[in-house]
């Protein structure tokens, strides 16, 4: 079952490259997200029986992210089969640069769209903080061509920085591991292991300073890839200049992965009575990354950037959820499955918007909801979901956070990440408004929207909306289960 | 078979102060290929235990794609994009040197300073593994050249790479190959864009990708 989920994606990358016609690789895309996406359903509702040993397989924490993996792509892929076909063959012009570019050839796209979503899925999987390093970095390579598919100078300079940057950090989380494995083995140098499970349960006995060491490298490694300040240089430019579709993913997917190699170190830490220091590092980073992404929301151009920069400031949350522990990692676990779909949603709007005004700065665009009705009232219901407030899921999980930030001791937290998110609102309220409200430039009549381009988004914002009411007695049960496995509490 | 072993990370040591002050594109991917075939002998000589399989295999495999693969990938790229040497370097040769014979003393301060669990084969492995990855660090920040910076990469594998050896006895050999094929395809995706910044810029100055930030307040 669990290398059924990794392995299906990659034999579905390998036929793209050979199906020579582009209706029947769309065709192929769509049903293999299909079938992951069931594959992980019954990955939920019967879970496969775990190994103790085992190096890969899904415990509730891979579970939860594979579920958000799936379903993101399924979305995706049903959107980016109708904006392949929707893209113009030949010579195009980037309106905001007046550069000339074409396409990378589509076969490239979707073989590693598919490749990415198997290397997600072994992240997911991954038990074993080796396989785990591997994948990551495996997804690095997966995404750069998808982020060159336009071919221009810009969409270059995002995937070098990306490429280097984040192997980068990768690399550094390498060397991580290695303590990693001093930490745990004996006098001798032998029985050293990265198995999770295995390091959890030996717990004290781990090398407390080296244990540190590997948190921090590792911290600095996965937290280059998931976006924390200072390590985000790279994120708003790639995610900016990739495909929409691909931005979808990458934000609310990828981002996530990044954070389940830092919750499992964590949960080594704070199983070894390393938890506060750990902790403490979690909620400087994420303080710092909420605040420095608020202050860049705060005077937005572009609104692909804007987007970016917000999921820097949700990465931020997570961090500092995962930091203060207890409830607000339930919260934080809560919080990623809301700002996934909203952010994914968002991205497949914003590629709406790219498409019918051929830019991205936000002064250009304007009349969102005259000119494309559906993409422009998602828009507005958008606004209200990224920022937290009800009735949307995003409230529900960033109140359980801010709860635990204004517990007693440590209120100056709780009132930071507050002021942060109101600035962070004020900057994207301004942004959305424009582009909806008023009257489109040259006053272009209303479009007809295609299903494809508006479905998956509605899909999605209407999950984040649902689970401000109701969660589903599986997902509440995976949640609270996945929260204690990685050291936290329930509310 | 210590001795052998304290050479080879003497020698690991000047190549990395070989590669700070070389400006020859041509020359740099020599020395590094250099190192990747030295770093292929480390497994077998600090593993106290004889001949390994699992060594020999890792030795192998390492030696092949740092001494041969990455060469001549790299110096494909370098013939498709025309460069010849690094000009105008961020930090400058001289100074690259000075400080690089600054952080080796650190490195050698903090290496013995370091409480390991257990004895490294040599004395010389930790100090040697990390001036390895600093120099790796220096590279990519300190250069111009889109090529160098792949080159920095590959050195910085190769410093991680030695003091996982120094380190690590446990680490299982399937993940060691994971590793391994990921630094490949990093350093084969890297070589493509590199090919394809010569292609639309005309040079490949990564330094010129800059047109990607916000816009002034």
């Amino acid at each position: 079952m669990t290398w059924t989920l990794v392995i299906l994606p990659l034999l579905a990358a390998v036929a793209a490259v050979l199906v020579r016609s582009d209706r029947i690789r769309r065709a192929l895309l769509v049903a293999t997200a299909a079938a992951h996406f069931l594959l992980a359903a019954a990955c939920w509702f019967a879970p496969p029986v775990l190994a103790p040993g085992a190096w890969v397989g899904f415990d509730a924490a891979g579970r939860l992210f594979l579920g958000i993996a799936s379903l993101l792509f399924l979305a995706t892929a049903v959107y980016a089969a109708h904006s392949l076909g929707r893209e113009a063959r030949g010579r195009q012009t980037e309106e905001d640069t007046g550069s000339v570019f074409v396409n990378a050839p589509e076969a490239v796209f979707t073989a590693c769209l598919l490749a990415f979503l198997s290397t997600m899925t072994l992240v997911a999987a991954s038990r074993h903080l080796g396989v785990l390093w591997v994948a990551v970095e495996a997804t690095t390579l997966a995404t750069a061509p998808l982020i060159y598919f336009h071919r221009q100078p810009s969409s270059l300079e995002a995937t070098w920085k990306y490429l280097l940057v984040c192997s980068v950090g990768i690399a550094l989380a390498l060397l991580g591991n290695f303590l990693l494995v001093v930490a745990s083995a004996a006098a001798d140098g032998s029985d050293g292991t990265l198995l999770v499970t295995e390091l959890v349960a030996r717990g004290g006995t781990l090398r407390a300073p080296w244990l540190k060491a590997a948190f921090a490298l590792l911290l600095v490694g996965y937290g280059t890839k998931m976006g924390l300040v200072p390590m985000h240089t790279w994120l708003p430019d790639a995610h900016s200049e990739a495909p929409s579709p691909v931005s979808a993913l990458l934000s609310g997917a990828l981002l996530n992965c990044a954070f389940l190699g830092i919750l499992r170190a964590h949960s080594i830490c704070a199983a070894a009575g390393l938890g506060d220091f750990s902790g403490g590092l979690l909620v400087a980073f994420g303080l710092a990354t909420v605040a420095v992404a608020a202050a860049f929301l705060a005077n937005a151009a572009d609104y692909k950037r804007m987007l970016a920069y917000s999921s820097i400031e949700h990465m931020g949350l997570l961090a500092l959820g995962a930091g203060l522990g207890g409830a607000a990692l339930y919260g934080a676990l809560l919080h990623a499955v809301n700002h996934s779909a909203v952010k994914a949603g968002l991205f497949l709007l914003a590629g709406n918007f790219l498409a019918a005004y051929r830019t991205k700065t936000i002064a250009r665009v304007a009349g969102g909801i005259r000119r494309l009705p559906a993409t422009g009232l998602l828009w507005l219901a958008g606004l209200f979901a990224i920022a937290g407030s009800p009735p949307f899921g995003t409230f529900a999980s960033e109140f359980t956070i801010l709860k635990e930030a204004f517990a007693p001791g440590r209120t100056a937290v709780g009132i930071a990440a507050l002021a942060a998110l109101a600035i962070a609102f004020a900057g994207m309220s301004k942004a959305f408004l424009g582009m909806a409200l008023g009257r489109p430039p040259d006053e272009a009549p209303a479009e007809r929207e295609a299903a494809a381009t508006v479905w998956p988004a509605l899909a999605l914002l209407a999950a984040s909306l649902v689970l401000g009411f109701w969660i589903p007695s599986g997902l509440q049960a995976g949640l609270e289960h996945a929260a204690r496995l990685l050291g936290g509490g329930v509310p | 078979m210590n001795n052998a072993l304290d050479m080879l990370l003497v020698i690991l040591v000047l190549t990395d102060l070989v590669l700070l002050g070389s400006s020859r594109l041509r020359n740099a991917i020599r020395i590094a290929a250099l190192q990747g075939l030295m770093l292929g002998l480390l497994p077998l000589l600090a593993h106290g235990h004889g001949l390994v399989w699992s060594a020999v295999l890792l030795g192998a495999g390492s030696a092949l794609l740092k001494g041969f693969v990455f060469p001549a990938l790299l110096n494909r790229a370098l013939r498709e994009t025309n460069a010849r040497r690094e000009i105008e370097p961020l930090v400058g040769y001289v100074p690259s040197l000075l400080i690089g014979m600054g952080v080796l003393a650190l490195s050698f301060g903090f290496g013995a300073r370091l409480p390991l669990p257990w004895p490294a084969p040599s004395q010389w492995l930790v100090p040697a593994g990390l001036f390895t990855v600093w120099t790796g660090l220096f590279l990519i920040v300190a250069r111009r050249k889109a090529i160098t910076q792949v080159l920095g990469y590959v050195v910085l594998e190769n410093g991680i790479f030695a003091l996982g050896m120094v380190l690590v006895e446990a680490m299982p050999l399937l993940v060691e190959l994971g590793v391994l094929l990921d630094v490949f395809v990093a350093v084969f995706v890297m070589g493509i864009i590199v090919f394809h910044i010569n292609r639309e810029f005309d040079h490949i100055d990564a330094d010129q990708l800059r047109a990607l930030k916000e816009p002034a307040p």
